[in-house]
């Protein structure tokens, strides 16, 4: 029956996709762009990387525009509007790489087989680079972070709760004191606790430290988990109700469980909020160069600890406060890393 | 299972102010009064509502409704949109009470005692009158398993067979043979149809004596309608059903009694009660042989 055609195999194709002409032409705008922004340069006081990038910012649009003038105005349109949001994207990516690499640069100077397990209990910061470490400091800020975050975040997603599920007679005030207080500058926490906590207790202290870096978490963990616990659906917890939840068992069953990345988000913001601060702690956990567990007692941290280094204007002293902020980037990295795949994890269950 | 005890001996005589509503109201030809139906024979031990009205704020959206739910028969609660069905259906099992300045007056009687009535705990009535919304929400948290036994969970009642009970309802709620192999994936991975059957289940695993049901096949397909169709069917041999339905056919098929709600712009009122059969061939109002052949609404 059936007779054996030649037929065409068919290719898959991607219409919707730009074509290989749409991608020869923005090429060409782009290699355009940059010829004449090198010729501006030469021309006038604009120099080097940026100001290439500058004059070919402004130019890579309006090429863009003439490579498709004939195709009408919407396609002129679009491909105006692309060239300019890519051009904002790496206007906005350069300054974070440059800091990116400087710090990585800098930074890695600092660095030796035992810089991240020694302290400076023994050297003095101006004393050579193979001489010490930063133990001391990672430990302080962890174990302050760690209090800070042990306080702020069940307080945060409480206050949360409250005022997005318990919808109570305060909810309103509490909102707004909470956001009053994501506004308070961290110098002020640091003196708040400074005026209360240090005065009180006869000197400077981890916990000091640890209460300030509390108080600057808790907004930000309260506002984001506000809004993360915003995101569940009414119908979710009606259907909870339905079954004969109380809400309290709603709240801890159905909403807390389907937002817990979010959640989880939130504390990791938190804690990106207070890891580099370096105002609070000067007024309370103060200054130490021996590795410490005493909360007690004063404790390093690496905001204080790249202050205090940058402050003493010798050269190895300036290499370690680079050291520091590289240690310190590479922390928030990892915590930012950590929490991806724990909540991710959660996800998949 | 949850004893009626707590409920009979909370309600005394009911002094809550009866508000007589401004509006016209329209002689009612309703058949399902306690009287009508104990004259019929038919047990009166169901869900029974007096002379309800609900208001959201100022607005008067439902008058004067007196409807009887015969214990083990499946109502349906038929008429355009905005007349107030879902409204009803949400006030027979205090959900009502979710919509912030909603308010109501008149009794909603289950087993002889006001649901309404102070000290009434809602909990236990939404644990013993189950709900089933228009559209399908599984727990997202939660995989089809736990979805099933998250009532259970939600209202910590301790089961001696979780899967027992998870195999029954689901087999109830006709998704067993479909789901039996991956019980341990997300709700949201099952088509609308399958979510909606999974909610079923759910509702059917806190053993409820009324199950209300808020038209449960919109979303679905006809196989999916019809699976649901059978499910109604056959529970209504242990349950006292009621749903909200905009299918004519589906409303002929599945129920024993029809109630028919219009607004005319004001407050959704019933317009008749009455068998389903009668509904369908015999109306004794002009508007109600109107809707059900399909010439409004």
């Amino acid at each position: 029956m059936s007779v054996a055609v030649e037929t065409m195999a068919p290719v898959p194709t991607r219409p919707w996709r730009n074509s290989k002409a749409t991608g020869m032409r923005n090429l060409l705008a782009i290699a355009l762009a940059l010829i004449c922004g090198g010729a501006i340069n030469q021309v006038t006081g604009l120099s080097g990387f940026l100001g290439l990038f500058l004059a070919a910012a402004f130019l890579f649009p309006v090429f863009v525009a003439i490579a498709n003038a004939k195709r009408g105005a919407n396609v002129i349109t679009d491909r105006i509007a692309s060239a300019v949001i890519a051009v904002g994207f790496i206007a906005v990516t350069i300054p974070w790489l440059s800091i990116f690499f400087t710090v990585f640069q800098k930074g890695s100077e600092a660095f030796h087989s035992s810089y991240l397990t020694d302290d400076m209990r023994i050297t003095p910061s101006g004393d050579d680079l193979q001489y010490g470490g930063i133990a001391h400091a990672i430990i302080g800020t962890l174990l302050m972070v760690l209090v800070a975050t042990v306080v702020s975040v069940p307080f945060g997603i409480i206050a949360a709760i409250y005022i997005v599920e318990v919808k109570g007679r305060f909810a309103g005030l509490i909102r707004f004191l909470v956001q009053a207080m994501s506004g308070v500058p961290s110098i002020v926490a640091g003196l708040f606790v400074y005026s209360t906590v240090v005065i009180l207790f006869g000197g400077f202290s981890a916990w000091a430290g640890a209460i300030a870096l509390s108080i600057l978490m808790l907004p930000t963990v309260a506002r984001t988990s506000e809004e993360v616990l915003k995101l569940v659906s009414v119908d979710l917890r009606t259907s909870s109700a339905a079954l004969g939840a109380t809400q309290a068992r709603t709240v801890f069953t159905v909403v807390i469980p389907t937002v817990a990345s979010g959640l989880i988000t939130a504390a990791v913001l938190g804690v990106a909020r207070v890891v580099g601060e370096t105002a609070p702690l000067i007024l309370t956990s103060s200054y130490f160069v021996a590795t410490s567990t005493n909360l007690n007692e004063p404790i390093a941290s690496l905001p204080i600890y790249i202050f205090s280094s940058l402050g003493l204007g010798d050269q190895n002293a300036t290499a370690r406060a680079w050291g520091g902020a590289l240690v310190l980037l590479g922390m928030v990295f990892f915590f930012f890393l950590l929490t991806r795949l724990f909540s991710s994890r959660i996800k998949r269950k | 299972m949850m004893d009626n005890n707590q409920i009979e001996s909370q309600v005394g005589e009911t002094t809550r102010p009866h508000i007589t509503a401004k509006v016209e109201i329209p002689e009612q030809r309703s058949k399902l009064h306690t009287e009508d139906l104990a004259a019929d024979g038919v047990s009166t031990t169901g869900l029974e509502a007096r002379s309800v009205h609900a208001w959201f704020d100022k607005h008067h959206a439902l008058a004067d409704i007196s409807l009887h739910f015969p214990k083990n028969t499946v109502t349906g609660l038929i008429g355009p949109s905005g007349c107030g069905k879902s409204t009803f259906l949400r006030l027979l099992n205090r959900m009502h009470e979710f919509i912030p300045r909603a308010a109501m007056a008149g009794e909603v009687l289950f087993a002889g005692n006001d649901i309404y009535a102070p000290g009434v705990n809602p909990i236990d009535i939404r644990r013993r009158i189950g709900m089933v919304f228009q559209k399908p929400n599984p727990f997202p948290a939660m995989n089809i398993g736990e979805n099933v036994v998250a009532g259970l969970k939600l209202s910590r009642v301790k089961t001696s067979d979780k899967d027992a009970l998870i195999e029954d309802c689901l087999t109830r709620a006709g998704l067993w043979k479909e789901v039996k192999d991956r019980l341990g994936s997300a709700g949201g991975s099952l088509s609308g149809g399958q979510q909606q059957r999974l909610c079923i289940a759910r509702a059917l695993a806190l053993n409820p004596e009324v199950l209300l049901l808020d038209e449960p096949c919109s979303a679905l397909d006809p196989g999916s309608t019809l699976r649901v169709e059978e499910t109604i069917v056959q529970l209504s041999a242990t349950m006292t059903i009621v749903i909200v339905t905009h299918n004519m056919q589906q409303a002929a098929r599945v129920s024993d009694y029809c109630a028919f709600f219009l607004s005319d712009g004001g407050p959704g009122q019933l317009v008749e009660a009455d068998l389903t059969t009668n509904i369908f061939s015999n109306p004794s109002d002009s508007r109600t042989a109107d809707y059900v052949q399909g010439r409004f609404g």
